[in-house]
């Protein structure tokens, strides 16, 4: 028997053969990966052969070893020399004018006001609030009379309504929620409910017929006015900054008592006063209150016990402020350009 | 509402008087510091300004001699009395100059308010030294079409600032609807005063009247006339009361001054008197010429159809009976706690007058006033509900200042018809209560000191309940609750510091649609959509608009149906982006569609949301190494395809414009605007949405514009989470091979796929078309398919014969089950 003929170093030699053929032959950088993986893979011929090397006879083994060494390394360079020439061609960057513009993909976005939204959302689930949310076509019920509003009262004026029919709107708030909330549930109660209302108002740059609002709802044993200014103040501190001082100001709701408008210092001219606050230094961000006891009873809440409070505000004027978007169409007309700002 | 800051000081104690007072706090003597208060604690000051600035040059001149210009017939010449002796000749345009009466003169080398220097130039041949001025050009208000005159009381020379009593600060609040209180001076001193009861009230300076009353319920009678008042819904109580003989004149300075400072035009000294009342308490009173009432009397009723009657502001207006006036023997006199007659108002030539102060209720007043739409300073008070007890001191203070200002002998006998005003009541107010609502911890005299100097009067009732009676001009309040408030108000929303207290969670689980949207949301906007709001109305003669959803009472056109779907709507914002030159727009939106159904009231409207996507333009942003692709429909079914499959976890197919069901499924979704054939997105094999591309007819497209495609789908149908099951990565190799395919017509490639993965079901992993040739032979019967198939075992590499089996099933099984051939085999 002589070491040539072994039938080990011949299947080497033939693998490597085979190999090379192969290599040779790949006409894409796809079918020379198959050929690595064929003969050099892990699970290859290869691979078998050197793991069946212990099948030799002793004094053969180190020479199949080498040999089985010396077709994998020839392999592999054939494999390199072939991946050069099959690779495609780069360009030297010195040859690259730099200034040329680069390729983009189209930006999506999130509309400015869901973005103030979900930011308002999120400060209030930190204090326990979920979501809740309610029909847009209401029964004067839930709008009005539920809210402790009479119809015939300079408050309802306040709110030129939709009508659809007779005892149906349009919601002019989203407070009818609170009501529909109270009755579906016992407390504790907090929810903020994002959604939109409508009112009798041109389209012009400060009005929109129907627009978004976010009313907020906490009803509990012990929840007072200090906890509700406190709630409200880290809110603010959450969505405006730290630096940003609020104050509360005497104001009526039928629905809320106390109610109290909350002012935060403009953030255009940082309370100096400017055009977007009327040089007062300051912008109203919510009308909010104490729910009146009215409103409980109206719900069968047992006034004496529950006690809470609410609010409402006007993402779509946030987000003019934060922006400094000076006309309110702009939100709703969709113009790419206008969206795209804020992708 | 507007204020003047130098009023309510002197109300509040500053100045002379006998209510004057030295502990006034540093805050209310400076305008700026006291806004603020007055911000904080009532009513929101929006702006304040300084009246009566800029005034230096102008001094009180008296006019000695008035005749014509002599070349100008429209023009007279005066000689005016500057208080130094020596007359200055004036040309000036204004038809009546009264000789002795009092006037503004700037004098040349002088400046109006509005920096504009004045000095002596010829008028018509006639040199004029200086001009006689207006409110405007003093820009202390309106013009009343002439040169404004000053009280008899005014020397020549005087300063016409220190004259009125100016400068002052004028300032503008925003009242809440509920403290109409807050409408007059009275009002907003008593918030700022030390002791709110007891006002610094400025003397009249004439003599005192106190009358003596007739009273009657449904009418009076008494110094010479008598009033009736027979309907309570019109008119509550109605006060009178004569003063004859008055010279009416202009007013004095003070009080000229005081009305300029809080906005209103001085016009006589009657007229004067009646406005000063009302800025002063809030109450609005009207002068009547009594020689101008016929019959000696007054009443109030409705209109009758048809009724006319001039206004003050010249105006003739056809009433109905919905309107309540004031009527003497022969008809309208006044619009009852809106607005006066023209015919009955107090002129230069009025020597008798009778004067009005009535509680006229809400309801009434505002159905007047939305009549003839007027809103005036009287109208905005009743409307808003006065203090019921106030008429009689009101009344009183008119007569007292006509008396001091115009003169005159003021009747003994007063009127009063109507119910007697409402006693006043208590509430109680317990001290637990106030701290279970505010977390203040307050204690009993704490509570008193807040209440008590708005006059709000507390006695102490029971151990921790405080028995609170409540004055006439606060007829807002009537609960415990409304207390609560002014206690918080009156100890300021800022005192007790902040306290974070622990909370129980919401019991109410968060709304599973706010989630469905953050996940319809990422998915677009990964794939490069911008997020649209639009208003949810539609014009009339607007695609998809439904006449059942039409808006009774719309604004304008535009808002006149709710929208029953979205896409259209969408198409409408493609319009406008076309409009503005975009070509490439891809837009989704998240909203609420309206339906009619078959219930009563609100339960009749249906309402979903939905989200709707409409795309156009470039597939990618243009690029100087590329021509641009446009969205075409496969980019179409690949939008649809992944919301049906990611977000619902459903599937997608196609939906045939022949198929009545397919057609009604479409509708649902409101898409006219489909070019069919379209896709129909489905979960558990229901139809939740639809997409496809947009007919050429459903959008004002411009040449330029690429294909529409769009799609819609119900928010529902998404799923509000998923969790997908983690699949386990491949340990061995695939296996690649390619099948090119003649594929019949009437065999779609879903079929093909379908058998080939039937034919092998444990090993073809993958199947992936990767070319398509429409005509392959013998014209149009074959299309040329081809697919890249990839075989894979978990537990092995498959040997190239285990391939070569495997791809034998699956021509076999194409041939038999499709009669599709292998090409090039």
């Amino acid at each position: 028997m002589t070491l040539s003929s072994s039938p080990l170093l011949e299947r080497i030699k033939e693998l490597e053969r085979e190999g090379l053929a192969a290599i040779k032959e790949a006409v894409d950088l796809d079918a020379l990966e198959q050929s690595r993986v064929r003969f050099l893979g892990r699970r290859g011929p290869l691979a078998s052969v050197m793991g069946s090397i212990s099948s030799a006879p002793p004094p053969e083994r180190p020479l199949v070893g080498k040999a089985a060494n010396a077709a994998k390394k020839a392999l592999a360079e054939a494999m390199e020399a072939r991946k050069a020439e099959l690779a495609p061609k780069r360009r030297r960057l010195a040859s690259v004018d730099g200034t040329l513009p680069g390729r983009k993909l189209w930006a999506g976005g999130i509309h400015p006001i869901t973005q103030v939204m979900d930011e308002i959302c999120g400060i209030f689930s930190e204090l326990g609030f979920t979501r809740a949310r309610g029909p847009e076509v209401e029964s004067v019920h839930y709008n009005f009379t539920a809210l402790n509003i009479p119809l015939d009262h300079p408050a309802a004026d306040m709110m030129d309504t939709f009508y659809l029919e007779d005892g149906v709107v349009l919601r002019t708030h989203t407070s009818p929620v609170q009501a529909r909330v109270m009755e579906a549930h016992k407390p504790p109660i907090r929810v903020v409910v994002p959604g939109l209302a409508y009112r009798r108002d041109s389209f012009d740059p400060g009005h929109a017929p129907c627009f978004e609002q976010i009313e907020g709802l906490a009803v509990d044993e012990g929840v007072d006015f200090v906890e509700f200014r406190a709630a409200i103040h880290h809110f603010v501190n959450a969505f405006f900054g730290p630096s940003v001082e609020c104050r509360f100001r005497p104001s009526f709701y039928p629905f809320t008592e106390p109610s109290a408008e909350v002012d935060v210092t403009c953030t255009v001219c940082a309370g100096s006063g400017c055009p977007t606050c009327k040089r007062t230094g300051w912008v109203t961000i919510m009308g909010s209150g104490m729910v009146d006891p009215a409103v409980f009873e109206q719900v069968g809440y047992d006034p004496e016990r529950w006690t809470g409070y609410a609010f409402g505000m006007g993402p779509a004027r946030i987000a003019m402020v934060r922006h400094g978007i000076p006309d309110m169409r702009l939100l709703y007309e969709a113009d790419v350009e206008f969206l795209g700002q804020f992708a | 509402m507007n204020i003047s800051y130098g009023w309510v000081r002197e109300l509040a104690g500053a100045g002379g008087g006998s209510g004057a007072r030295s502990d006034l706090p540093a805050w209310l003597l400076r305008a700026e510091e006291a806004a603020a208060r007055i911000t904080k604690i009532a009513a929101s000051v929006e702006k304040s300004e300084t009246v009566g600035v800029g005034l230096e040059g102008v001094v009180v001149a008296r006019v000695l001699e008035v005749g014509p210009h002599p070349q100008a017939d429209r023009l007279s010449l005066c000689q005016v009395d500057r208080g130094n002796g020596e007359p200055v000749q004036v040309v000036c345009g204004a038809p009546v100059i009264v000789q002795g009466g009092a006037y503004a003169h700037v004098a040349p080398g002088n400046r109006l308010p509005s920096g504009f220097e004045i000095g002596s130039r010829k008028i018509r041949g006639v040199v004029s030294h200086g001009m006689l001025c207006s409110e405007a050009e003093l820009e202390l208000g309106r013009d009343r079409g002439g040169i404004m005159r000053l009280g008899d009381d005014a020397e020549p020379g005087v300063p016409v600032a220190d004259y009125l009593g100016l400068p002052d600060t004028l300032m503008v609040l925003d009242l809440n609807p509920n403290r109409i209180d807050l409408a007059c001076h009275m009002g907003v001193a008593r918030e700022l005063a030390p002791d709110g009861k007891h006002l610094n009230l400025r003397p009249s300076g004439g003599p005192e009247w106190t009358p003596r009353w007739c009273d009657g319920e449904s009418e009076a009678e008494g110094a010479g006339v008598r009033v009736e008042v027979k309907d309570p819904s019109r008119c509550v109580r109605y006060l009178a009361a004569v003063v004859r003989g008055v010279v009416v004149g202009p007013s004095p300075g003070w009080l000229a001054g005081r009305l300029l400072a809080a906005g209103l035009t001085p016009i006589n000294n009657v007229v004067d008197a009646t406005n000063y009342v009302l800025m002063e308490r809030g109450q609005p009173l009207h002068a009547f010429d009594l020689a101008c009432l016929r019959g000696g009397g007054v009443g109030v009723r409705p209109a009758r159809e048809g009724e006319e009657l001039t206004t003050l502001d010249g105006q003739t207006r056809r009433l109905t009976g919905r309107s309540s006036v004031i009527h003497d023997a022969r008809g309208a006199v006044a619009l009852a706690g809106v607005m006066g007659g023209h015919d009955s108002e107090v002129t230069a030539g009025t020597s008798d007058i009778l004067i009005e102060c009535a509680h006229f209720p809400p309801l009434a007043v505002r159905e007047t006033a939305r009549e003839t739409g007027l809103a005036t300073d009287a109208s905005y008070r009743f409307e808003r509900g006065i203090d019921a007890t106030a008429q009689g001191d009101a009344l009183r203070r008119c007569v007292e200042l006509i008396l001091a200002t115009a003169g005159g002998k003021a009747d003994p006998e007063a009127l009063r018809a109507g119910a007697p005003p409402p006693a006043p009541f208590q509430i109680p107010l317990r001290i637990k209560r106030v701290n279970q609502v505010l977390g203040f911890g307050l204690d009993e005299p704490a509570v008193a000191a807040a209440l008590d100097p708005i006059g709000l009067t507390t006695s102490t009732d029971a151990p921790g309940v405080l028995d609170v009676s409540v004055p006439g001009w606060r007829g807002d309040i009537e609960r415990e609750i409304d207390l609560v408030e002014e206690v918080a108000r009156r100890v300021g929303f800022d005192k007790p510091a902040e306290k974070v207290s622990r909370f129980r969670p919401s019991a109410v689980p968060d709304d599973p649609s706010f989630a469905r949207m953050d996940r319809v949301r990422q998915l677009f906007v990964g794939r490069g959509l911008l997020e649209a709001r639009s208003l949810t109305f539609v014009p009339g003669d607007f695609r998809g608009s439904r006449a059942d959803l039409a808006v009774p009472n719309p604004l304008s056109a535009e808002e006149g149906y709710l929208r029953p779907a979205i896409v259209p709507v969408l198409l409408r914002r493609l319009e406008h982006n076309y409009r503005r030159g975009h070509r490439a727009v891809r837009l989704f939106e998240i909203g609420t569609v309206f339906g009619v159904g078959t219930g009563e009231g609100r339960e009749k409207y249906t309402e979903e949301i939905r989200v709707g996507f409409a795309l156009t333009g470039g597939r990618f942003p243009r690029h100087w190494l590329r021509t641009l692709r446009d969205f075409d429909i496969w980019d179409l079914k690949g939008i649809a395809v992944e919301a049906a499959e990611r977000l619902c976890g459903g599937s997608v197919r196609s939906l045939a414009g022949d198929c009545d069901e397919d057609r009604r499924g479409a509708d649902e979704f409101g898409a006219s605007w489909l070019e069919w054939p379209g896709f129909g997105m489905y979960r558990d094999d229901e139809l939740v949405g639809m997409a496809g591309l947009v007919r050429t007819e459903a959008v004002k497209e411009p040449a330029w514009a690429g294909l529409v495609i769009a799609g819609e789908f119900r928010l529902d149908a998404v799923r509000p989470s998923s969790a997908p099951r983690y699949e386990p990565l491949p340990s061995f190799p695939a296996t690649r091979r390619d099948i090119s395919l003649a594929v019949p017509r009437n065999v779609d490639a879903a079929a093909v796929e379908a058998t080939m993965s039937a034919a092998s079901p444990r090993l073809l992993c993958q199947a992936e078309l990767f070319d398509l040739y429409s005509e392959v032979s013998e014209g149009d019967a074959l299309r040329g398919l081809s697919w890249s198939l990839e075989f894979r075992a978990p537990d092995r590499t498959l040997t190239d014969a285990e391939v070569d089996v495997e791809m034998g099933k699956i021509a076999h099984a194409l041939e038999e089950g499709l009669n599709v051939a292998v090409r090039g085999s």
